[in-house]
């Protein structure tokens, strides 16, 4: 049995909870067995998950697990896949899943594949899972032999597809251990797609001149649906906020499409951003590096070509 | 204070990314390997901050083999007290958290410290492993760490934001940006790091229950296509038709 370990941050399924399903669902499928979706603390909607293909969906109740600690999950997902003897275990390869998997692979002795790109496929008893590695320079296939296997989705790498019902959620009780972190406070960004999970994100550097410049980006985003990001020298500068900033040594990103506007394309930023599906490229100087990474590329100033864009992107939605 | 700087290597950002025939091992040669941003910016800087102001010791742990000794070395330089190399070339995260977590499990630190992930294969595994070896509290990506006694106050990215979280000593954390600022080692720190101990010590052995298969390398670009400035319903309608993410 596949086990899908769903994380609901503040009680909600996200974007990344429906791929997370959907890739358990087909990788049960492989396996010619079932997939059973797990999440703990309150939630709300959790049935939903059976429309994405998981056959039964569980919740351990408890209020400890309404904040993350990765100790407490870890030990609580354990004790339900030795209760359910799932053999593989599915987690979304986020800031939630990351402080879990490693956890989780120690405590079921289990081959852990952090961030995996596609299905596996099966070779015997043993699983090949690719991932990117390198910034998205190389892909490495592993294999897992172990009895039990561990495998983390990055973002973006399926898309959810609905191939059933929703179903009744069913309580499963575990022994919850007692967290050592003591949460004070959360401050979230209601109303906005995090960078980790944008299908589309606008992004800007230097070549905007000024921060009072970046109402054509937000224009620009704001038709798209999309969620705006900013090089490191801009987020250096105080320009924009840190958590805005992909690239290396910020947020490494992999959203379908990515228009980068006066973005050079320093290797330090391709770095974050070279894995998006389709890159645009918008920079005055046709010599930037960026636009060699580029599907589609505009030498133009910026300042032009940005709203005349959001102008015809405004035609192109109006009209379908 | 007793903390544990755990480092890694990896191939800097600029190098060129190749592999042996059968795809099934890095080729090394010519490569400028670094000292992993986020082992060094962030987790060894903020190590070698409280300790300046708590006083205590600052270890920094590698596991790999004598090739890698100059980015032990920088950690000396930037100010880890001591240094201990782990003798193995560790084929998987997996092996690599046995070796760290062996190696802790007898030393007592106070707080071990790791970047929040490697940059070049980005796993984020090995913190959580130790820490669930050692069984202790692991707090990922932490842009802020003070301590106040035996506790210290954290924030750590969430999904979409930050959580402000209280912990005991000891603990594991992993270190994100914000944490500390970048340190260039000075002349005194890069003569001080010859004569600072660097103590190698044997592996234990551990088989790993996931191996590397085969590297392949993606199907290069076919080249950026250029749209006129003046025809941005043109460069909608590729997006639309052509690559479909509109």
């Amino acid at each position: 049995m596949v086990l899908v370990f769903v994380e609901t941050p503040r009680g909600l399924l996200k974007k990344t909870a429906f791929e997370a399903v959907t890739y358990a669902k087909k990788t049960a499928d492989l396996l010619g067995t079932s997939c059973v979706a797990l999440t703990l603390g309150s939630v709300s909607n959790a049935g939903e998950l059976g429309r994405y293909g998981a056959s039964r969906v569980l919740n351990i109740p408890g209020d400890a697990l309404d904040q993350l600690d990765g100790q407490v999950f870890s030990a609580a997902i354990s004790e339900a896949v030795g209760k359910l003897e799932a053999s593989v275990v599915i987690l979304s390869h986020t800031s939630t899943g990351k402080t879990i998997a490693g956890r989780l692979a120690v405590r079921l002795n289990a081959g852990l594949i952090s961030g995996a790109s596609a299905l596996p496929t099966v070779a015997g008893s043993a699983l090949h899972i690719k991932k990117g590695v390198f910034s998205g320079k190389a892909v490495a296939e592993y294999e897992i032999k172990s009895a039990i296997k561990v495998i983390s989705l990055m973002g973006n790498a399926v898309k959810p597809e609905v191939s059933a019902d929703a179903v009744a959620v069913e309580p499963l009780s575990v022994t919850l251990t007692k967290s050592l972190i003591r949460v004070k406070a959360t401050k979230t960004q209601e109303g906005v797609v995090p960078l980790s999970e944008a299908e589309i994100v606008v992004s800007a550097g230097r070549g905007m001149k000024d921060p009072s410049n970046w109402g054509i980006i937000e224009d620009l985003a704001a038709t798209l649906g999309a969620t705006t990001a900013c090089s490191r020298p801009v987020a250096d500068s105080d320009w924009r906020p840190h958590h805005e900033h992909v690239g290396q040594t910020g947020i490494a990103i992999r959203p379908n499409l990515y228009i980068a506007v006066g973005i050079s394309g320093a290797i330090q930023h391709l770095a974050g951003v070279n894995s998006s599906k389709v890159i645009v490229v918008i920079n005055k100087d046709p010599e930037a590096p960026f636009f060699k990474a580029a599907d589609y590329g505009v030498v133009a100033d910026l300042f032009d070509v940005v709203p005349r864009l959001n102008d015809a992107i405004k035609k192109f939605k109006a009209a379908n | 204070m007793k903390l544990l700087v755990c480092i890694s290597q990896t191939p800097d950002t600029t190098a060129k990314i190749s592999f042996n025939p059968e795809g099934t091992d890095f080729n090394a040669a010519g490569v400028q390997f670094i000292m992993n941003p986020y082992d060094e910016w962030y987790a060894l800087v903020r190590a070698c901050e409280l300790r300046e102001t708590l006083g205590g010791t600052v270890v920094a742990l590698h596991v790999g083999t004598v090739a890698n000794e100059t980015t032990i070395r920088k950690a000396l330089a930037i100010g880890a007290d001591e240094a201990v190399r782990i003798n193995r070339d560790p084929k998987s995260a997996a092996d690599t958290a046995k070796q760290i977590a062996t190696y802790a499990a007898a030393e007592n630190f106070d707080i071990i410290f790791f970047g929040k992930e490697t940059i070049d294969y980005n796993g984020s595994e090995v913190g959580a492993m130790v820490a669930e070896y050692l069984q202790l509290p692991y707090v990922s990506f932490a842009s802020k760490l003070s301590l106040n006694g035996s506790t210290a106050t954290m924030e750590r990215d969430i999904e979409g934001g930050v959580e402000e979280l209280e912990v005991d000593l000891p603990f594991v954390v992993s270190a994100a940006k914000g944490m500390a600022e970048q340190r260039i080692p000075n002349m005194r720190g890069i003569m001080t790091a010859r004569t600072k101990p660097l103590t190698e010590i044997q592996p234990v052995d551990f088989e790993a229950p996931s191996t590397l298969v085969q590297f392949t390398l993606p199907p290069a670009k076919v080249g950026v296509k250029l749209i006129q400035p003046d025809d941005m319903d043109e460069l909608v309608r590729l997006l639309h038709e052509e690559a479909k993410v509109i």
